[in-house]
């Protein structure tokens, strides 16, 4: 029984006749607004179809440009993503270590991550580390700015995985005679990646859609090559295509963290059905985290 | 320190934008999350299924999208908005009431399931018992994500600089043209604006924590 049956009975033949007059009602009203919506659009001339064929020309260029940025966009998340992992698991490590003077300073390093607001953290390394002699781009400083961020945000979930592990499995390995490094790295590391396997691909989703930031930073993904395909289109046509174009961007997005969120939920599921991990009942990624821009966690 | 006093007006200024960006959209997402969370555990199928359409949606896209559909978009359906700041709101608004029902439906989800059943039992229908027996309880285990939902709110109203809301990371751009050379105190006086938002506010959320905890 699903734990939200609880809330009410099974509905009696008059409660299921409300009911399915109620919903009759409501579709009509959701059909209504969309309805409103596309009628609004079509005064104002925004769905005739040679509108929108220019999102599949490959003649006009659109295509292209947008299959462009959308590499882009996956390119920064993809090094970002390789890169916070390598660095959250270290960060993990050294903060689960038994020397005060490595915790302490990690510690201060992850909360500090966490603490800045994500966008502050990419225009800073944007515009202040080019002063200091750091040659910067975009590219660098967004994918730097979420490598930041995410390494902070990873190293708190690995360590929560670490954790996690049951005592038993690190006790046997000292037992075996390893030694510290052996036992993280052979025993407890691996463990704790394949628990937090969906996790960490939900973790994916977020940084995804923060790469999404570039379009304030200037960096040509999804939505800046929207914005100036635009403003290309505009000088020869006006504002044709404007609309069009816009949600061709988005609808990529939320086609791409949609096909993402699945496969976390595959990878979940699988984690979940196999006999090697024993299911933790925090697979998922807490609300705030799921926000992104800089989750909601503050040093304390 | 020369720097602070002689800018002092426009961060104050952009402080106050910021604060109240994310006042008054948490505000708005709070009501709008729970009328979603509602829904979500209704009896009513299709209800339901807004409800999870929505949230599903909005974890999906990423905040500046919905910030640029607004802007941009929503002009071609003939919506117009009074301002920048009222836009700036209803994305932030519409963005962070999925990530409340989130967070009060795993409340509801931690309530015992002997609270619903004693409420049906005395005879409360499917609204009283969320309203007087399960959302009370609901909201009491959720103030720590709720208010950690509210933190990450505050810190993603730095997005709205970048569609020209005077906001603080909008002075942080300025300042930081005008101030080439004293680009760390900047940044630090920036930090340090959004710190003085966000850690009281985690104080604060803590404080109501212990206060309001259920002890089972």
């Amino acid at each position: 029984m699903s734990t939200t049956s609880v809330l009410f009975d099974l509905p009696g033949p008059r409660a299921r006749r409300r009911q399915r007059i109620g919903t009759v009602v409501g579709v009509l009203v959701v059909i209504g607004l969309i309805a409103l919506a596309l009628w609004r659009l079509g005064i104002n001339g925004q769905l005739e179809a040679q509108r929108w064929a220019i999102l599949f020309d490959p003649a006009s260029g659109v295509p292209q440009a947008l299959g462009e940025a959308l590499v882009n966009t996956l390119a920064v998340a993809a090094v970002a993503m390789v890169a916070a992992t390598v660095l959250g698991a270290l960060l993990a490590v050294g903060r689960l270590s038994e020397h005060a003077w490595v915790r302490g300073p990690v510690a201060v390093v992850i909360e500090f991550f966490r603490a800045v607001p994500l966008l502050v953290l990419i225009l800073f390394c944007l515009l202040f580390l080019p002063t200091v002699g750091v040659p910067m781009t975009a590219f660098r400083a967004l994918a730097l700015g979420l490598t930041l961020y995410n390494m902070a945000v990873l190293a708190e979930i690995f360590r929560a995985g670490i954790l996690s592990v049951d005592r038993g499995q690190s006790e046997a390995a000292m037992a075996l005679g390893m030694r510290k490094s052996q036992v993280m790295t052979l025993v407890l590391l691996p463990q704790a990646v394949r628990r937090m396997l969906p996790v960490l691909v939900a973790q994916l989703v977020v940084l995804l859609k923060d790469s999404s930031l570039g379009f304030i930073v200037g960096y040509i993904e999804l939505l800046r090559q929207a914005r100036s395909l635009v403003e290309f289109f505009n000088f020869q046509f006006g504002n044709t295509y404007t609309f069009q174009l816009y949600v061709g961007a988005a609808v990529i997005y939320i086609v791409v963290n949609v096909l993402l969120s699945q496969l976390a939920r595959i990878v979940e599921a699988r984690t979940r059905r196999s006999a090697k991990t024993a299911a933790t009942a925090e697979a998922e990624l807490p609300a705030d985290v799921q926000m992104g821009g800089g989750g909601g966690a503050v040093p304390v | 320190m020369q720097f602070l006093s002689d800018n002092f007006d426009l961060m104050w200024r952009a402080f106050l934008t910021t604060l109240s960006l994310a006042v008054t959209s948490g505000i708005c997402a709070l009501v709008l999350g729970t009328v979603l969370v509602g829904m979500r555990v209704s009896p009513v199928t299709p209800l339901r299924g807004l409800a999870t359409f929505y949230v599903e949606v909005f974890r999906n896209t990423p905040l500046t999208v919905v910030f640029f559909f607004l802007f941009f978009g929503v002009v071609y359906i003939d919506v117009q908005f009074p301002s920048r700041f009222v836009t700036a709101v209803t994305a932030l608004s519409l963005y962070t009431a999925a990530f409340v029902a989130e967070a009060l439906r795993s409340g509801i989800n931690s309530v015992p399931p002997g609270q619903a059943e004693a409420a049906r039992a005395l005879g409360l229908d499917f609204g009283q018992t969320l309203r007087s027996i399960v959302l009370p309880q609901a909201f009491r285990t959720v103030v720590p994500p709720l208010g950690n939902v509210w933190i990450a709110l505050a810190k993603n109203t730095s997005i709205a600089a970048g569609f020209a809301v005077t906001d603080l990371t909008a002075a942080l751009q300025r300042l930081a043209n005008a101030n080439a050379d004293k680009l760390l105190a900047v940044f630090a006086a920036i930090v340090a604006a959004y710190l003085l938002i966000t850690l009281p506010s985690a104080w604060l959320i803590r404080v109501v924590e212990n206060r309001v905890a259920i002890v089972r």
